[in-house]
């Protein structure tokens, strides 16, 4: 008789029913196996539909001449281009507004935020009406309110207001007058030059401080070199710097940077609608900060703006950063009601190009995987954002 | 909400059921019992609802003409509006059986969608209207000029095609909504507006002051407008085809909803055939042989139609053109129903 079964051996893991890891494996697999044959079974069928149709299917379209014009795009483009590249333009559109409109968010719905947490009975009223009416009105109406009143109120261009010389404010929008000349090139190296020197003052002065306790006066600093080295750069370059005035010609204003009424009601539309929102998001987070950290921070006499920077914002900001990634996401795709006051956002260059050649299911696609991408832009940049600020456990 | 509609009938291919045979749409009107249109939202003498809700214009008369020649009665039909972007896939969907929505006729169109033109009830050209006040008398004039359009049209193409061939530049304002599109023309943010002449005729008379705005006499365009079928169902292809062509017969020969009865008496043989007394017409498309006479009955000849919704028996008073017969020097010319 040998004695093996008398050494306790580990069960040999069989393939049980038993086994909660089997069981898990299995129900995965089978939901896999039924998501996919339900994709497969869409896609075959959507597929054979469109065939038996006759109804072009693919995406070779988007190398065809697009024929269309666009009225505003920040690269390059003419009817003669591709739908390609109309879609393009469409998705920089869209970008466009949305980077200028989360800006312009934030910042003005911080300052709302904050206005209504006030101690001045005015300012925290003004504040709270402005966010409960703003919010409550939806925001295609208030597009066509900002959009009538621009080209409805607005005079015509040959009447163009003209409150600062080279300035004109009509119903084609708002022209300024560009800068141009060899010194921009100057300007915008000193401006770069600017801003690194003032991170790198920025590493010293901390350090400096952590090693002697003594507060170096950085924003001053800052704002100085803002400005002194972009001049300095014009300056080098023999200060031949001109402002290009906009001129009327023909119908229009030529000349200059012009803002088209469209982009500017949208903007207005969706920096006025969300800035309530971000306003609500801001309030919470301060709020979310313990009557504690106030008192503590006032105790060991730090001035307010400090107090705000280093005690109550790093905690509310961990309160803020999830609900504000919303807000931009929010904003991005509300600016597809961009069509309603016609502004050539993606949505609206898509629309057109899935009529001309009535490729939908291609075209609805596009603007998806071009929503997604954007989406999911902003949400893993927040993310790694708030995993920075989160709160270190030691 | 537009692109919603849009991807909602999109996705709605994706559920169709993948099986085709011959007939396929003319069985299921013939079951269903009347006939789905798409037609326009709302443009005057081509279809719009009036207050109590009730459809008329050129556009609803073949729709009506449609349903008279499968079921004998012009009330069997039903309307779904749709918009320019919505149109094309509503029919490819299955969710009209026919759109008679003024819409142009082109090979993409014919080619590309699964769909097909089965004839022209109007002709029309784009044009381009303008303030009065801008001086302007020829569109050679507008360089540099903003001009409203509504996306996902011929339009806006035609548009395009134009400036580039006459190296002209302009600045398109593309504006979903027909009365937004307006609105801006209206308050200056545009200096024109472009659609089709028709098109711009009736929407001129219902602006504050008419006579302050002209239509350039430039045509940017030919617009066959006419009814469109899925590819698929010769049958049903042809019965929209023929409910057009019997109105204009029925013109040519001076058969109308009034003298329709005397008619039958007439010894001329065309008529005859046309009103059934004589042959067999109707039993080739599978209906009544009383077809185009219960159509002019209801509905009228094409003429008719015309001077009722568009002509001088209209708010829009637009000559006939070159959609009078071809005898009187026009482009509309029926088949010959024999």
């Amino acid at each position: 008789m040998t004695n093996k079964t008398s050494v306790p051996q580990a069960p040999k893991r069989r393939l049980s029913w038993n086994d909660p890891g089997f069981r898990a494996l299995i129900y995965q697999v089978l939901i896999l196996g039924i998501v996919g044959l339900g994709v497969w079974y869409l896609v075959s069928n959507t597929l054979h539909n469109l065939a038996i149709r006759n109804i072009s299917t693919g995406f070779d379209f988007l190398h065809r001449e697009a024929g269309f014009a666009i009225g505003e795009s920040v690269i390059d483009y003419t009817p003669a281009d591709t739908y390609g590249r109309a879609i393009w333009v469409g998705i920089l559109n869209t970008l466009r507004v949305s980077v200028v409109g989360i800006i312009a968010a934030t910042l003005f719905g911080t300052m709302l935020g904050i206005a209504r947490l006030s101690k001045n009975w005015l300012v925290s009223r003004v504040a709270s009406a402005y966010v409960e009416v703003m919010r409550n009105i939806p925001l295609l109406l208030q597009l066509f309110f900002w959009y009538a009143i621009i080209t409805e109120v607005m005079p015509g261009p040959r009447s163009a207001l003209n409150p600062i010389p080279g300035v004109f404010i009509s119903n084609r929008g708002l022209k300024m007058p560009a800068l141009q000349g060899d010194a921009l090139d100057w300007m915008v190296a000193g401006l770069g030059l600017a801003i690194v020197a003032i991170i790198v003052l920025g590493h010293w002065a901390k350090k400096r401080q952590e090693a002697t306790g003594i507060i170096f006066p950085l924003v001053r600093a800052a704002l100085g070199l803002l400005v002194v080295l972009p001049v300095a750069g014009w300056l080098i370059s023999g200060a031949s710097l001109s402002l290009e005035m906009p001129v009327m010609k023909g119908f229009n204003f030529s000349g200059g940077i012009s803002l088209s009424p469209e982009f500017v009601a949208l903007l207005t539309g969706l920096i006025i609608y969300t800035s309530a929102f971000v306003a609500e998001v801001v309030r919470s987070g301060i709020q979310s900060v313990n009557r504690g950290q106030w008192e503590a921070a006032e105790a060991i006499g730090l001035p307010r703006r400090r107090l705000l920077r280093l005690v109550i914002l790093p905690q509310a900001l961990r309160v803020i950063v999830p609900p504000m990634t919303s807000q931009y996401l929010n904003l991005t795709k509300n600016s597809s009601l961009a069509v309603a006051v016609g502004y050539p956002d993606i949505v609206s260059v898509v629309n057109t190009t899935l009529n001309q050649t009535g490729q939908a299911i291609e075209g609805i696609l596009i603007i998806m995987a071009a929503y997604l991408t954007v989406s999911l832009s902003i949400s893993i940049f927040m993310n790694w954002y708030n995993k920075r600020i989160a709160l270190v456990e030691r | 909400m537009k692109l919603i509609k849009a991807a909602a009938l999109g996705a709605s291919l994706f559920f169709a059921a993948a099986t085709s045979q011959a007939g396929e749409t003319y069985d299921a009107v013939k079951a269903k019992g009347f006939v789905q249109c798409g037609t326009h939202t709302a443009l005057p003498g081509f279809s719009i609802a009036d207050s109590k809700g009730v459809w008329s214009g050129i556009d609803i008369d073949l729709c009506k003409a449609i349903a008279t020649m499968m079921f004998g009665d012009a009330t069997k039909f039903k309307t779904t509006p749709v918009t320019t972007q919505q149109r094309f896939t509503a029919l490819q969907s299955g969710e009209i059986d026919v759109l008679t929505r003024n819409t142009t006729a082109t090979m993409t169109r014919d080619t590309t969608l699964g769909l097909m033109s089965a004839g022209v009830n109007y002709y029309d050209s784009q044009g381009i209207m303008v303030s009065k006040e801008l001086g302007v008398k020829s569109a050679k004039e507008l360089s540099g000029a903003a001009v409203c359009v509504q996306p996902g049209t011929t339009t806006e193409l035609n548009l395009a095609d134009w400036f580039r061939a006459n190296n002209l530049d302009f600045k398109p304002v593309v504006i979903n909504s027909p009365d937004e599109a307006m609105r801006s023309y209206v308050a200056g943010r545009c200096d024109a507006f472009t659609t089709d002449k028709s098109g711009l005729a009736t929407i001129r008379t219902t602006l504050a002051n008419p006579d302050d705005h002209v239509i350039l006499p430039e045509d940017f365009s030919k617009e066959p407008l006419g009814p469109m079928v899925r590819q698929g169902d010769d049958q049903w292809f042809m019965v929209v085809r023929w409910a057009l062509n019997t109105m204009l017969e029925a013109e040519e020969y001076g058969i109308t909803s009034k003298n329709v009865d005397e008619m039958l008496k007439s010894s001329n043989p065309n008529i005859q055939r046309i009103l059934g007394v004589t042959g067999e017409m109707g039993k080739g498309l599978g209906l009544d042989n009383k077809w185009a006479y219960n159509l002019i009955k209801q509905v009228g000849n094409y003429g008719e139609s015309f001077e009722r919704n568009l002509g001088a028996g209209s708010a829009m008073k637009l000559e006939r053109g070159i959609n009078a017969q071809w005898r009187d020097g026009g482009l509309m010319y029926g088949w010959p129903i024999r």
